[in-house]
């Protein structure tokens, strides 16, 4: 079957930093031609570190296909959404569109706070590329399914978030293209209505259109699309194909990332000022653990060094996400209420945990470092953490490995006393 | 990113039925590819009918900023009509009465307020579209659409407000009792053109304000400077015979002159209006060429 996308050999440059990345005054062009006029004309802008967001990405999308796009931040994905979209320009390549695009790079976009839900369906279906009489025919349909029936002719300013953001969505859910091209904006709203929104774009799959669908959630990739991609720092790791390879694929670079020492690891973000050296996992009794169990008493230690000690009210947390789904929790020191007013120049933090009620898996843990509210180092996906299992409830007995999630500490009674008498009347 | 083959479809446009119903096997694929995507190539720099495509956008881009515009104002629309009704007495009180300036005829408050109603839209339109562009950065990051309806939906959304300050000078002319002649003709096509050049202008303005920010400090000094050359307070004839071919620079003198002429019913100076056509047509394709040129990096630089 001839493809319905084409793209051949695609990359995109940018420069970062430099005067032609950004806007600039007038003053700084003039000054800066005048100072280098040599480089300003061969060049435009010099001194601007380079940056090939896309570099020779090709692949072809057969009609009816659900693409995912799989790949870490900075990887290029939201770059490769802009072309096809046609938001950027590419730097060299080509790409060959056999059908009409909707691109939703967010919900909402145009939306105006001062006009009604009404009238920012109006505005935001044109926006997307819907016809008026579209809108007009689709409209009850949106109303309901965003839920906002009462409020139809009230400023969105006055939409509580949840209601916005369902609005928002309704509207772009009733696009019909031949190609949808798709970012993260499903991580919105609330859990029934992301399922919902999850729901309507396996019925845009269904009736044969063409997705592409950006994400980070491996869940959503895997249950809706049909094929995946891995692009790793613009370049395409893993070619468009079975969605569990590409998902494998993906899972083992975050785990090879993760094997990398951590202060040698160079896609970390903040100042710098206090720098992760290294992180460890121990037992309560203080020896280092390779693989960490459930139920275990586990300490959590984040090696650091510090240019200075003048660092004051450090704040430092691990997030946690499960490899198989989204966000599991949470570790910082400021939840817990012990604060670090200042700190020695090297040190470790140590984050205890008397029972780990992680479900065995893997789990991939991002850290960060900061001083009132300046972050200082930040590193994603820094480790990999395992869990095996462990007896949690010292009953030897734990949910069935399917049921994946968090243990809870539980105690059960039972208070029979009024059943019983109404079964005896 | 050039637009080949079946034009004829407008990208807003619903999708037709069977397309629809298709489950995949049955779509039928163009063989040519409806959109090109790549670079530099030598598209052609705007698309006419890809704007005609998004027609709709166009209108509801202006209806949204008609209808935003006065809200949460006390006064609302009253406003198109206030600015020009205020700087008319003014320069009433001080060029009419003080300064006694010879206003062909036509008593000055009207002869001023023909002048200002056209310069108001005029100047409006070149603020508004100036800033347009740099103001929908959320919407050029976002979604793609030919970016030219940004200007040109600013521009629109003021001649809403030029047409209300326009039934001002009408009820004015009653009052004082100035007749109209068949030449009032002649003004739509004025209209036109003040809209045609306010659009080159502001075009232009609204790509250099991607690029420099110095656009939105510069522009309401230019405006200021721009007034006082444009025969809104004076006329022409006010200026000797032998420098007269300078204002010929300024369309907006040209244009403003034609206005006045035509409502009164005096001598068209159809030299002036022709430089000033002339230099329409001049601005409008340099600015749409200069705005299709740094509409590819918009999206980058914003």
């Amino acid at each position: 079957m001839r493809p319905i996308i084409r793209v051949e050999g695609l990359s995109k440059l940018y420069y970062l930093g430099g005067s032609g990345a950004a806007y600039s005054t007038l003053r700084e062009t003039l000054m800066e031609s005048l100072r280098k006029p040599v480089r300003y004309l061969r060049r435009g802008n010099s001194g601007s570190e380079k940056l090939w967001a896309l570099s020779d990405v090709s692949f072809e999308v057969t009609p009816g296909d659900v693409v995912g796009i799989i790949g870490r931040n900075g990887a290029g994905k939201s770059t490769l959404l802009k072309v096809l979209s046609r938001i950027v320009e590419p730097t060299s390549g080509r790409v060959e569109l056999y059908g009409r695009v909707a691109s939703l790079l967010e919900v909402g976009t145009g939306f105006h706070p001062e006009l009604t839900g009404r009238e920012n369906i109006y505005l935001n279906g044109s926006i997307l590329g819907m016809s008026r009489r579209e809108i007009e025919t689709k409209f009850d349909e949106i109303v309901a399914f965003a839920e906002v029936e009462k409020f139809i002719d009230t400023p969105v300013k006055r939409y509580s978030s949840g209601m916005y953001v369902r609005l928002a969505f309704a509207v772009a859910a009733h696009l019909e293209p031949e190609i949808l091209v798709v970012d993260e904006v499903l991580a919105v709203g609330d859990a029934a209505f992301q399922k919902k929104c999850l729901g309507r774009m396996r019925d845009v799959a269904s009736t044969g259109r063409t997705v592409i669908f950006v994400s980070h959630n491996m869940a959503a990739v895997s249950s809706l699309c049909t094929k995946a991609m891995v692009l790793w720092e613009g370049k395409v790791e893993y070619p468009l194909g079975s969605v569990e390879g590409a998902v494998q694929q993906y899972l083992s670079q975050v785990h090879q990332m993760t094997k990398t020492r951590l202060a040698e690891r160079t896609d970390r973000q903040g100042n710098g000022r206090v720098r992760i050296k290294d992180f460890a996992t121990f037992d309560g009794q203080g020896n280092e653990l390779e693989y960490l169990a459930t139920g275990q008493e586990t300490h959590f230690r984040i090696y650091y060094s510090s240019e200075d000690t003048g660092v004051q009210n450090v704040a430092v947390a691990i997030g946690i996400t499960s490899n198989s789904g989204g966000f599991v929790s949470m570790l910082s020191n400021q939840v817990a209420g012990d604060t670090f007013e200042s700190i020695a120049r090297d040190g470790y933090f140590t984050c205890k945990i008397k029972k780990l009620p992680l479900m065995p898996g893997n789990y991939t843990a991002g850290l960060i470092i900061r001083s009132n509210d300046v972050i200082l180092d930040w590193i994603q996906q820094a480790v990999t953490i395992v869990v095996e299992p462990g007896d949690f409830y010292g009953t030897g007995r734990m949910p069935p490995p399917t049921h994946s999630g968090v243990l809870l500490e539980q105690e059960w009674t039972l208070n029979g006393s009024r059943q019983t008498d109404a079964g005896k009347e | 990113m050039k637009q080949t083959a079946p034009q004829t479809i407008p990208v807003a446009s619903a999708i037709s039925a069977e397309n629809s119903q298709a489950s995949g096997t049955t779509l039928h694929l163009p063989d040519e590819p409806l959109v090109v995507i790549q670079a530099n190539n030598k598209w052609n720099l705007i698309s006419l009918s890809d704007i005609w495509a998004y027609r709709e956008l166009l209108f509801f881009l202006t209806w949204r900023d008609v209808k935003v515009r006065y809200k949460q104002t006390l006064l609302g629309a009253a406003w198109a009509i206030l600015q020009p009704l205020f700087m008319m007495i003014i320069f009433t009180i001080f060029f009419g009465r003080l300064a006694g300036v010879d206003s062909a005829g036509v008593p000055y408050p009207i002869f001023a307020l023909a002048g200002l109603v056209p310069w108001t839209f005029f100047s409006n339109t070149i603020t508004a579209s100036g800033n347009s562009l740099v103001g929908s950065a959320h919407l050029i990051t976002k979604v793609y659409f030919p970016r030219l309806i940004v200007p040109a939906a600013a521009m629109l959304a003021g001649l809403v407000d030029f047409v209300l300050a326009f039934g001002l000078l009408i009820v004015l002319m009653f009052y004082y009792r100035v007749p109209l002649t068949t030449q009032v003709l002649f003004l739509p096509a004025l209209v036109l053109l003040t809209a045609l050049f306010g659009l080159g202008v502001g075009t232009w303005m609204s790509a250099l304000n991607v690029k420099y920010r110095d656009v939105r400090f510069a522009l309401p000094f230019l405006i200021q400077l721009w007034l006082f050359v444009s025969s809104v307070i004076l006329p022409s004839s006010s200026v000797p015979a032998k420098w007269r071919w300078v204002l010929m620079f300024n369309p907006m003198s040209g244009i403003i002159e034609g206005y006045r002429a035509a409502l009164f019913g005096l001598p068209f100076d159809w030299p002036a209006l022709g430089v000033a056509t002339a230099l329409t047509i001049v601005m409008l394709f340099y600015s749409i060429y200069s705005f299709g040129k740094a509409e590819r990096t918009f999206a980058d630089i914003i």
